[in-house]
């Protein structure tokens, strides 16, 4: 077979593969022998690099020569919340200098809690000639000159997604240096931006790209501008509104009304921010042939998301705030049977007491009434065990499960027990789990299911958890796929963590903050393993001034075959093996 | 770039060769560790981890916990571990302070009389350095922490660690206790907890408008041109602070278009608080009533005993009435009544202050 396979021109081969688009599949294409391994890399067009400090630049080009697209990620997840410190690292400019030179016919840029210039934005505008889409996830450190540049250069941009970035806001003309004779945009979203946009700006891009689908505004976009945008795309497929707040006019209403009725391809709808219920009725028309409904940032109270959510029957996807209560989960299980995905937010997460009925009996709902459900986020006050031994019964398809009972340590509410037989349940029952977030009161027990069932778990959250080492020690030599693990304030420590330091090269990354492990065992890890960097970030200054015993305030491991980063902050101390010669 | 699956086995067999004393987790009674490499052993003795306190905890667990079926509810198995790190705690308090501390001490007993007490001797001493210093690597506890261990009385240090362990570590050993008390006291903010995205706590502050328990409760009265409807129209909602007045409440700017509603809205929600105020603390709350609506009217003027302030969005404390009102609302953060007599004390503008009669000329 292999031989017959080598006796294939290398053409075939390479137009057979380009039939193959799973990352996994490609790399196990590329060793099955040498000659395969040269004829994926020279065809490799598409690469994802998971964190970009695991591979130089460098390392990627010399393999890749081909490449179009390129996906990267930087900072830990747990930067979301701001338990990164500020300026940790994720700077993209080395990939783009370098992709500049090696990649001049690159199309894609799809980056991930990275930090982005305007000088790396005005690179990309104009190092490569066709560059089609640029999405910025959860990015920052631009501004909207960047952007600009991006605009004003990039004339066959499909897509410009800022979805969830922070960008620094200078002005609302950015929009204005798209072209005349542009007319490519497939996809715009600027649902981060703070500022007004130029409407007028706006309004022409719009009118001028046929195959404009997606668009998704920012909350400067009023009411009244809606209409007349959507009159002018009625072949979205996906809608951001930006604010909804105005009062009731009957000539208002019936226009949005009109404009809705007449996209009839929407699928998919977001932003709705500070929106006045008397206008939902609104969108009533195309409410069918939705699959995704963003309402996470409009606070609209449970009986009019009941309304509307009825009318959603085909609806596959929906965020939304805690609001919509139990009540309103009961009637999306009655209506929405095509579900699969639901994230509920809290709408008053600091608050000490809830604000709202939502309890653990709408998860228990939507997970009898939805048979698709393979998708949870669900922020909630109280839980039991006993709840989470039916939405396990219920729902054995769940892909990602996260639970976060916003009270740490909440115990079940009912037994007071801690709630390690419903996770347990949950890691059984849900046998192609692969991401969990666990929350409440949980012993090392719940770590012993999770160890145990979790065959296919590949992102782990962790806090407030466990008893000690035993714990952590479940987790790193139970659970085979892992590849990411983020834990903090656990009483885990050196012994679970150095018995365990092979599974870490097999891993993307472990986070470990306010957990008990020592200094002395992070420089010993570096040490012996050299294919890991291991980062000891710490605030309070040098770790070597205070005894090795001494736990670490945050650590971050990971895998590279890059060596150690150069850009470290000076509060980041990387235990390489010279680092630990010198300090032992 | 991920690793491949193809590799996993291999990596199985990798982790039991490189780390033989793995079965120390899962194997029984104090092994001793000769089945490790030489350089493992080197690693952990250099290292000097709490190593033992696992043999010793598999010692007592693993025969009888071992056998259990997985799903089983072995609390046992989580106390001793509990009890184990309290004991540890116990004795460290024990050593460093001269207090006795009574958890500590209690759950001493017990192991002081077993078999193990050797081993915990051993286990202290390891675990005394790490312990103590373990302190300032967990800072996002100790506000809740402070409170609990506010009776004991040894070194702050050695007690904040020790009511730290207290503080999660008995629901966790089955004991029915709810722990109330602990739930009820104000978590001060963890940092990063609940998860959730900087720009999603933004939204939830300035939209937390439902009309439920807390706004119920809270704002009695009606703020002017907020409709009284049940759905609550969305606003921009402000939180406000009046000096003399322990209830925060909440305006929504949307809801005035001029520095006179607004005004006007302030001195009617917190009218009827400071009346209240004064008819508890002082005497002669009626005639206080009075003067009030006098006083409060005042508030952009600087002619009050209030005045209206705000922190914009560079954190800066500013007068209300400086600029323009949309400029104002566009800026504004929050907003504070403060007394006028202690307004002079304040890091205001100066130009600010000087500009302020000329610009607030809206109000009488």
């Amino acid at each position: 077979m292999l031989k017959m396979a080598n006796s294939f021109p290398e053409e075939v081969l390479e137009h057979v593969f380009s039939f193959i688009q799973s990352d996994k599949d490609r790399n196990s294409i590329s060793m099955v022998c040498k000659s395969w391994y040269e004829i994926e890399r020279w065809c490799r067009r598409r690469i994802f690099v998971g964190n970009c400090y695991a591979v130089s630049p460098r390392m990627v080009i010399r393999r890749f020569p081909e490449v179009r697209s390129i996906e990267l990620k930087g900072k830990p997840h747990f930067a979301d919340f701001k338990l990164v410190p500020e300026g940790w690292g994720g700077y993209v400019y080395p990939w783009i200098v370098a992709m500049a030179v090696a990649y001049p016919w690159l199309e894609e840029i799809r980056l991930k809690r990275m930090v982005v210039t305007d000088e790396s934005l005005e690179l990309i505008a104009k190092s490569f000639k066709n560059f089609k889409v640029l999405v910025l996830s959860s990015c920052e450190g631009f501004s909207t000159d960047g952007l600009a540049a991006i605009a004003a250069n990039c004339r066959n941009l499909r897509e410009l997604d800022l979805w969830e970035s922070e960008v620094d806001d200078l002005s609302g003309h950015w929009l204005s240096h798209f072209p005349d004779t542009y007319t490519s945009l497939v996809s715009l979203n600027i649902s981060c931006l703070g500022s007004e946009v130029s409407f007028s700006a706006l309004e022409r891009l719009v009118g001028r790209c046929p195959n404009l689908r997606s668009l998704r505004l920012n909350p400067a976009v009023p009411l009244e501008r809606l209409a007349n945008l959507l009159r002018q795309a009625p072949q979205l497929v996906e809608l951001g509104t930006g604010t909804c707040l105005a009062e009731l006019k009957p000539d208002v209403f019936s226009n949005l009304a009109g404009a809705f009725s007449g996209c009839k391809e929407l699928k998919s709808l977001s932003g709705f921010w500070e929106v006045v219920p008397a206008y939902l009725p609104a969108v009533y028309s195309i409410c069918p042939g939705l699959t995704s409904l963003n309402l996470s940032y409009a606070s609209i109270q449970s009986p009019d998301l009941i309304k509307l959510v009825s009318q959603c029957q085909n609806l596959q996807r929906l965020w939304v705030l805690d609001y919509i209560e139990d009540v309103g989960l009961d009637a999306l299980a009655a209506s929405c049977k095509d579900l699969r995905e639901l994230r509920v937010f809290p709408s008053d997460p600091f608050g000490l007491e809830p604000n709202v009925a939502l309890t653990e009996q709408g998860l228990v709902s939507v997970s009898e009434g939805c048979p698709k459900l393979h998708s949870v986020l669900y922020f909630c006050r109280q839980m039991s065990n006993a709840a989470l031994l039916t939405i396990a019964r219920n729902q054995p398809n769940f892909t990602c499960f996260r639970l976060c009972i916003i009270e740490p340590r909440t115990p079940d509410y009912l037994t007071l027990q801690p709630l390690d037989v419903g996770f347990g349940a949950i890691v059984e029952h849900c046998k192609d789990l692969q991401r969990l977030s666990v929350s409440g009161l949980l012993t090392d027990r719940v770590f012993e299911y999770i160890g145990t069932y979790g065959k296919k778990l590949e992102m782990l959250s962790l806090a407030f958890a466990g008893d000690g080492d035993l714990g952590l020690h479940h987790v790193l030599s139970g659970c085979e796929n892992l590849r990411k693990l983020e834990i903090r304030d656990c009483p885990f420590g050196d012994k679970a963590l150095l018995d365990n330091a092979a599974k870490l090269e097999t891993m993307r990354s472990l986070w470990m903050s306010s957990c008990s492990v020592s200094y002395g065992a992070c420089k010993l890890l570096g040490q012996k393993m050299p294919r890991l960097n291991v980062e000891v970030i710490d605030e309070r200054g040098p770790p070597d001034s205070r005894p090795e015993s001494c736990p670490v305030e945050k650590l971050y491991i990971y895998r590279s075959i890059a060596g150690p980063r150069i850009d470290m902050p000076g509060f980041v101390w990387m235990m390489d093996e010279d680092s630990a010669l010198r300090l032992s | 770039m991920e690793g491949c699956s193809s590799r996993k086995e291999e990596v199985c067999h990798q982790l039991l060769d490189l780390i033989p004393k793995n079965r120390e987790w899962l194997v029984s009674r104090g092994e001793e560790r000769s089945h490790g490499s030489s350089e493992e052993k080197k690693l952990e003795l250099r290292l000097g981890p709490p190593g033992e306190d696992w043999s010793l905890k598999a010692t007592s667990k693993s025969n009888r916990e071992r056998d259990e079926s997985l799903l089983s509810l072995g609390y046992f198995s989580s106390m001793t571990s509990v009890n184990i790190s309290n004991n540890i705690n116990g004795n460290q308090t024990h050593k460093c302070s001269s207090s006795d501390n009574p958890v500590g001490s209690s759950l001493n007993s017990p192991w002081a009389s077993s078999g193990y007490q050797g081993k915990i001797q051993h286990t202290q001493q390891q675990a005394k350095a790490p312990s103590f210093l373990q302190f300032p690597s967990t800072p996002q506890n100790l506000p809740v922490i402070a409170k609990e261990a506010s009776q004991t009385c040894c070194t702050k240090v050695v007690d904040l660690q020790n009511a730290e362990k207290k503080a999660f570590s008995p629901p966790s050993a089955n004991t029915a206790v709810p722990n109330s008390s602990q739930k009820r006291t104000a978590p001060t903010p963890v940092v990063g907890w609940p998860p959730i995205r900087s720009f999603r706590k933004n939204l939830a502050s300035s939209s937390s408008s439902k009309p439920t328990t807390e706004s119920q409760n809270v704002v009695p009265n009606k703020i002017p041109g907020d409709k009284p409807d049940e759905t609550c129209r969305k606003g921009m909602f402000v939180k406000i602070n009046m000096d003399g007045v322990p209830i925060g409440r909440k305006v929504d700017l949307k809801a005035y278009d001029s520095y006179e509603k607004l005004s006007s809205a302030v001195d009617e929600l917190f009218r009827g608080l400071l009346a209240a105020q004064r008819d508890s603390t002082t005497v002669g709350g009626f005639q206080k009533q009075q003067e009030e609506e006098k006083v409060i009217k005042g508030l952009m003027n600087g002619s009050g005993e209030y005045t209206l302030v705000y922190e914009d969005n560079e954190g800066d404390r500013m007068l209300v009435g400086d600029v323009p009102w949309h400029m104002f609302v566009s800026t504004v953060k929050r907003l504070r009544v403060l007394k006028s007599s202690e307004l002079s004390a304040l890091t205001l503008s100066s130009t600010k202050q000087d500009k302020m009669p000329l610009d607030s000329p809206i109000l009488k």
